[in-house]
């Protein structure tokens, strides 16, 4: 992986600041964790499972340590995780929590039910093969699957990035009452290490104020949740997750243009990297990124007009920003790390979806790399760039390593 | 006889949705009361749902969240560890589920919670299978009788839940009856009193799902005490036994003759299962008596 390419506040510059803000080694689980400190949620329910047991274990050292002060709560699966995290938000107060894989698939019936609940929860989920068979390599098929249950839906590219988007993701979460999922993917992300700034907590409680629902689950209120509702409330239940889902990439630039303002970095809704003049972009999401960014800088060096356009929100998938960024485009190459038998990429067939009918949309080629984890070298996205550029797209995805 | 204090504000209000002559709504009415109004419900699918009604109406003074039919101890623990963090010890988090939603889907998690001694209220109302779906058996039917899915009467005993829950340890388990009402409040009120997981299994007799006729809810509820099927005891900490109705005069073919589910039963059958409830009776007034005697020893 590439470091982020945004500017970051220089070690010195917060040993000097003297207001708790630090820098240190940490791997995207312990940045998780630290975002999650940072927010300070008040309800934790939580779940071991390979390989974002990391992020369990340091959030509870440090409620240990008595520097997280949350309810923790430990039950027998991640489906119980979830059911325990709905009402707990409905009673008014913040949740975290996080899984991966097989977790993220036992908790689908639940992922629906809380942002059916309007419960702004917010989950990282480390990106992890499905099984069967059993494998532990980084693949997004597992939040992908969830696309439909109604949770916004980041993925991240480091550490810093992971920590940073699970502060701005409650923000957002909180403003729409939608609940959010930081994607980060196994391993090149969860457990690799890298310096990260870590916010002052006072700086990050100004960016992030208590979250005090004016509806919640409270004696004094008698307000209640989950009855059953007729065809029409139903309906014009489903219209209100749309329209706050709409809100959601603006909510989200303006929470990250904030960001920007006080800490020093931004990740945008979506990034456009190298693409001034491009011909040809690669587009694609997590640690994939940071490999296609050694890619375009090769081409770029080798006088090619290429770019990397980093799909950073997917849900809702941000169809302006994406149509703005690939305007003018001849070519869209994109490496779908998931796979969803039948269709192929995912990422491919809602690229397609979003630019079809756009005037002089790009062509778009769809390349199943990375599946299971498999390695994609920057030198194999070169030769993809390559192949794509001097053959007409098919509609269906290819198998490329 | 046990009332209810008229000048009392009903927690469960008239106008609410349960069959005419249901005891459920009659057990949930006792119930709530003695809870009072700083409670919060937590009720999965089940007939009690329904009995709360439909968005916007609520036949319940009280806030109620709604969970999956498996989750509803999880959500309980959640709902409670959110209180906690508000500074809201005081409020109660009760949990009505029906027993499918306890003794079947919703055990898993019920066992997590009870592991962890969260500290909720959990009722079950126990009208021993899926009868908000029209009758189908769960591990709480009891053996030989009919439902939906068992129409040749079920083959296999009615799950022992409250040996099960006490063998986690947890403070307060309880069976009680409509039947028997002021036991029933005494009941509630003894475990409201007690910080962690409690749990209280009430009887309800299904008009429907059972085959009574619509004024003999409180009958059916009084002969299976009476008989011994469903006996009323508590254990508390997992280990003192009190059997609060200390004899059963009745023999269970009383009971089921009242009932069009056990139709058809024969007399190899019936001695059958009367023998499996002596057995457990049995082992029921050991227990009691070993808990008595460990009293005296102290």
């Amino acid at each position: 992986m590439s470091p982020a390419t945004k500017a970051m506040r220089t070690p010195d510059a917060t040993a000097a600041s003297g207001d708790g803000a630090r820098t240190m080694l940490l791997t995207g689980n312990q940045a998780v964790a630290w975002g999650a400190r940072l927010a300070r949620p008040k309800v934790c329910p939580v779940y071991p499972i390979t390989p974002q047991t990391p992020v369990l274990e340091q959030l509870t050292e440090f409620q240990a340590a008595g520097e997280f002060d949350a309810e923790i709560i430990t039950p027998e699966s991640e489906h119980s995780v979830m059911s325990a995290c709905i009402p707990a938000s409905l009673a008014g107060v913040r949740v975290f929590t996080a899984t991966a894989s097989q977790g993220l698939l036992l908790m689908h019936e639940l992922l629906h039910y809380a942002s059916g609940a309007r419960a702004p929860i917010v989950m990282a989920n480390i990106n992890r093969t499905v099984a069967s068979p059993w494998a532990f390599w980084p693949d997004q098929t597992d939040s992908l699957a969830q696309r439909d249950t109604g949770w916004i839906q980041l993925y991240v590219e480091s550490a810093q990035e992971a920590l940073d988007s699970v502060i701005q993701a409650f923000r957002v979460a909180e403003a729409v009452q939608v609940p959010a999922m930081i994607n980060l993917d196994a391993f090149y992300v969860s457990h690799a290490m890298e310096p990260v700034a870590v916010p002052a907590p006072a700086e990050v409680d100004a960016y992030l104020p208590p979250f005090a629902p004016e509806h919640r689950l409270d004696t004094g209120k008698v307000e209640s949740w989950g009855n059953v509702v007729s065809q029409d409330m139903f309906y014009r239940h489903r219209q209100s997750i749309e329209q706050a889902m709409g809100r959601v990439p603006q909510l989200l630039a303006e929470a990250d243009r904030a960001w920007h303002e006080r800490f020093g970095r931004a990740w945008g809704v979506v990034e456009r990297y190298r693409c001034e003049g491009a011909d040809t972009v690669v587009v694609t999401m997590g640690s994939m990124c940071g490999t296609a960014r050694d890619a375009i800088d090769a081409m770029r060096d080798a006088g090619q007009a290429v770019g990397l356009v980093k799909v950073r929100l997917f849900r809702p998938l941000p169809v302006a920003a994406l149509r703005a960024a690939l305007a003018g485009v001849r070519d869209v190459v994109v490496l779908d790390r998931n796979h969803s038998p039948g269709a192929g990429g995912i990422l491919h067939q809602e690229l397609r979806a979003a630019l079809y009918g756009m005037p002089g949309a790009p062509r778009v080629h769809g390349l199943l790399a990375g599946v299971g984890g498999v390695n994609v070298p920057p030198g194999r996205i070169v030769e993809f760039v390559r192949q794509a550029r001097a053959s007409d797209p098919l509609p269906e995805s290819v198998w490329v390593r | 006889m046990f009332k209810l204090d008229p000048s009392q504000d009903p927690m469960l209000c008239s106008g609410h949705a349960a069959c005419p002559g249901c005891i459920e709504a009659l057990s949930a009415r006792h119930i709530l009361a003695t809870m009072g109004p700083d409670t919060m419900a937590v009720i999965p699918p089940s007939c009690m749902a329904i009995i709360a009604g439909p968005q916007p109406m609520s036949s319940l003074r009280i806030p109620v969240y709604q969970p999956t039919l498996e989750s509803s101890a999880a959500a309980a623990s959640g709902l409670r560890r959110a209180l906690d963090a508000q500074g809201k010890r005081d409020t109660q988090v009760l949990v009505l589920a029906g027993d499918g939603g306890t003794y079947d889907i919703g055990f898993q998690c019920l066992s997590s919670a009870a592991e962890r001694n969260e500290d909720f209220l959990y009722i079950c109302l126990d009208n021993e299978g899926y009868m908000n779906t029209g009758a189908q058996k769960s591990s709480s039917t009891p053996h030989f009788a009919r439902t939906g899915s068992t129409p040749a009467g079920k083959t296999s005993r009615k799950k022992n839940l409250p040996e099960i829950m006490a063998a986690h340890g947890v403070p307060y388990v309880a069976t009680a009856s409509a039947s028997h009402l002021a036991d029933l409040v005494r009941k509630v009120e003894k475990a409201k009193g007690i910080r962690g997981t409690r749990f209280i299994t009430v009887l309800i007799p299904c008009l429907d799902g059972w085959g009574l006729p619509d004024d003999a809810g409180l009958t059916a509820a009084r002969y299976a005490v009476e008989c011994g099927a469903f006996p009323l005891y508590e254990i508390e900490d997992g280990t003192r036994y009190t059997l609060n109705v200390a004899d059963k005069p009745r023999p269970v073919a009383d009971y089921l003759a009242l009932q069009r589910r056990y139709r058809g039963m024969n007399d190899a059958d019936t001695a059958t299962l009367q023998a499996e409830i002596d057995g457990a009776w049995t082992k029921l007034v050991e227990r009691a008596a070993a808990s008595r005697r460990e009293i005296a020893t102290v």
